[in-house]
């Protein structure tokens, strides 16, 4: 099979740019790295249907010559699905604002936790061991 | 017959879902609707069993395309098992959640309409999982399964659930995406996504291009069934929901990425092999999890912990590989899908009863509440592997593929999978110890400065459960001052008889899970016997799919050349 290698340099730019801003603390990078990736894969799955040629419709196009048509609908139904998804995570982001003015990834509440409970504990020794949460190493960072 | 009842587990809570969202103003008829839809989806489920398990796989191509080009529904001894027993589940939590709905009111802050249409959307998605016979119907049902689920987790938006739900949102569209190009790069390779003929094709297909190919796809599948080092997000997530919606996702959510794995691992790849990679996988999920769990002070993240211990267990199975690891694995996995629902159910009763799930606050419950205390003991013992209990059996079996298979990593495997055991057991029996077995003037006083309750402490919604845990706390102890702005609406909240009887009826079913063991075992023998052969699945769905078209418009399969098949390499 050979691949456009122009599409598959598309591919690497949106995803690399999409995983950049996944990474981020803001929920709206976070949606927009989403939606980079998202595309970013739709194009992928175009280029995996191999090169370009006539509509798909009997009789008009040899068979030979015929575009897949396959991948052009698992596209489509892949939009449909993030778009849903994404207007959903929208409502979740504007929610998050709203509830108290933040749209962004908060530190974890175990790990802040931990780290106060480990500030008390160099303050007044002997806390109760069984309040330790799961991950003494991540700091706030998530 | 086949082909009226293999897409009604779909078809009936997809269309249970459009009525109820249009009774969105009539309660009693929303609960009637998604009742009775679920009760047929479950019933459509048990007659498939008795079908399959009598005749062997059978498949449906949907609108009567050929094989391979239009989508087919595929029954197998592996779908049906999970499908009867979802279906089971998905039931026996509508009934509960109907229950807590009637007896909060609108108080609760769940908005009630839309919990009936989501929760039948999900229930829809499960089974188009469970039954899809193409990579991208299963990707379909998995996102169907996943959007109903972010509404659920995050049902009434509070600040706690929104975050959680944050959480839980950007790691399954991780996870999505990851799955998405894996059928991308399936496609390249094999020209087809119809599960049965890429069965046949990927042996074809260069080994390290298989490699490449498999391992995206079980890093996708490793995300959705929180498998260890991936699993960071499920404790996050689950316990901050609702208690219904919890119990729910913690049964059956995972188990869809298990039993994907399989699929993956039986059906998919049967030249390449990642075993290694799946025990190594399987040890550090299993004893990971266990230790998280002990570390935990709350039931429900504690359980949630178990829950990802658990799942090691079933991978185990499929690293093995042989047919007894895989018999072992799918015994487990419909164990486990009821067991750690009926516990979640559970839990969610303490917390109306007790008005906390912090193991720092409750205690006396043995006494003040023995029915619950009977509730508890036997799944949690179960879920430990106490003999005779289910849990026993499938370890054993899952032990005795350990051994039989001999080799190192397999025996470092049962090393892990019995130490697992042991902790699960210390972290249950931690539970008891402390919520039902501790006297209740033996619970410390409470200390608002170190609350460990669930969610954020300082959103108001936790604010408001810590001042109700403290009244809690101030009236057992004699001493203490009562803390009287404190609202006490949420302490001891009335359970419903369906709350109730829900419960009763999966410890009920988990115990039947002891007593039928002959049965089952015997049925996940053959079904396991069906998955060590692939020819079994891919000849139901090409050749007998085939034959059981009727009327001349039938095309072949498509032959290279055709435009399906010409990309391939």
């Amino acid at each position: 099979m050979s691949a456009n290698a122009v599409y598959l340099l598309l591919v690497a730019v949106l995803f690399s740019a999409g995983v950049y801003l996944v990474l981020d603390r803001s929920l709206t990078r976070v949606l927009l790295g989403v939606l980079l990736v998202s595309n970013g894969i739709n194009v992928l799955v175009l280029s995996v249907s191999g090169p370009a040629g006539g509509p798909p419709l009997y009789g008009t196009t040899p068979v030979e010559e015929m575009s897949d048509p396959l991948p052009q609908a698992l596209i489509l139904t892949a939009i449909v699905i993030t778009l849903g998804v994404a207007s959903f995570f929208l409502a979740l982001t504007y929610r998050s604002w709203a509830l108290d003015e933040r749209e962004d990834v908060r530190d974890d509440v175990e790990d802040v936790r931990l780290a106060a409970l480990r500030h008390d504990e160099d303050a007044r020794s002997g806390s109760d061991p069984d309040d330790y949460g799961d991950d003494p190493q991540a700091g706030g960072d998530r | 017959m086949i082909a009226v009842l293999l897409p009604l587990p779909v078809l009936v809570p997809l269309l249970g879902a459009g009525l109820a969202l249009v009774l969105g103003r009539r309660p009693r008829g929303q609960r009637v609707v998604s009742l009775a839809s679920l009760t047929v989806a479950l019933a459509a489920a048990v007659s498939l069993v008795v079908l399959v398990d009598r005749d062997g796989p059978e498949s449906l191509e949907v609108g009567r395309w050929a094989p391979g080009v239009g989508i087919s529904l595929v029954a197998d001894r592996l779908s049906v098992l999970m499908l009867v027993v979802s279906a089971t589940v998905l039931l026996g939590v509508l009934v509960y959640a109907v229950g807590e709905g009637v007896t909060d009111g609108d108080r609760s802050g769940t908005p009630v309409s839309i919990f009936h249409p989501t929760y039948l959307v999900l229930a829809a998605g499960v089974a188009n999982a469970f039954l899809a016979g193409d990579l991208f119907n299963l990707y379909v049902g998995f996102e169907v399964l996943l959007a109903a689920s972010y509404v659920l987790l995050t049902l009434g938006g509070t600040a706690a659930r929104v975050q959680a739900g944050i959480t839980y949102v950007v790691v399954s569209l991780i996870s999505s995406f990851l799955f998405l190009v894996g059928i991308a790069l399936v496609y390249a390779v094999t020209g087809t996504l119809n599960m049965a003929q890429v069965s046949l094709r990927m042996a074809e297909v260069p080994a390290d291009v298989q490699v490449v190919v498999h391992l995206v796809l079980l890093l996708a599948f490793g995300i959705k069934a929180a498998v260890f080092p991936l699993s960071a997000w499920l404790p996050d997530s689950y316990p901050t929901a609702a208690a219904p919606v919890t119990a729910v996702f913690a049964g059956l959510l995972t188990k869809v990425g298990v039993y994907a794995v399989v699929r993956t691992e039986t059906l998919l790849f049967t030249e390449d092999s990642q075993r290694t990679l799946l025990l190594v996988a399987a040890v550090a999920t299993m004893v990971v999890g266990a230790l998280g769990a002990i570390a935990q002070s709350d039931i429900k993240r504690l359980l949630s912990f178990t829950l990802v211990s658990h799942i090691g267990y079933m991978v185990f199975g499929v690293g093995l590989g042989s047919e007894q690891g895989l018999a072992g694995a799918l015994y487990y996995v419909g164990h486990h899908i009821l067991i750690q629902t009926a516990l979640f159910l559970v839990v969610g009763l303490v917390e109306r009863r007790a008005g906390s799930t912090s193991l720092l606050r409750l205690g006396g419950l043995a006494t003040t509440a023995p029915a619950l205390a009977v509730l508890f003991f036997v799944p949690a013992m179960n879920l430990g592997g106490i003999p005779p209990l289910s849990g026993f059996l499938g370890k054993a079996v899952l032990l005795q593929a350990g051994v039989a298979d001999g080799g190192p990593l397999a025996w470092t495997a049962v090393a892990g999978a019995a130490l697992t055991s042991l902790l699960t057991l210390y972290a249950v029996a931690k539970v008891w110890g402390k919520a039902f077995w501790r006297p209740l003037d033996a619970v410390p006083p409470a200390d608002p400065g170190a609350d460990a309750g669930d969610g954020a402490p300082r959103t108001g919604s936790s604010a408001a459960r810590t001042a109700t845990v403290l009244t809690d706390v101030a009236d057992s102890d004699a001493g203490s001052t009562r803390v009287t702005t404190a609202p006490r609406a949420a302490e001891t909240l009335p359970a419903s008889r369906s709350m109730w009887g829900a419960t009763i009826g999966l410890v009920a079913v988990t115990l039947g899970l002891t007593v039928f063991a002959g049965p089952l075992t015997a049925l996940t023998a053959t079904a396991a016997a069906d998955l060590v052969r692939p020819s079994v699945y891919v000849t139901a769905v090409l050749v007998e799919g085939e034959a059981g078209l009727s009327g001349g418009e039938v095309g072949l399969p498509p032959e290279p050349g055709t435009p399906g098949a010409r990309t391939a390499p």
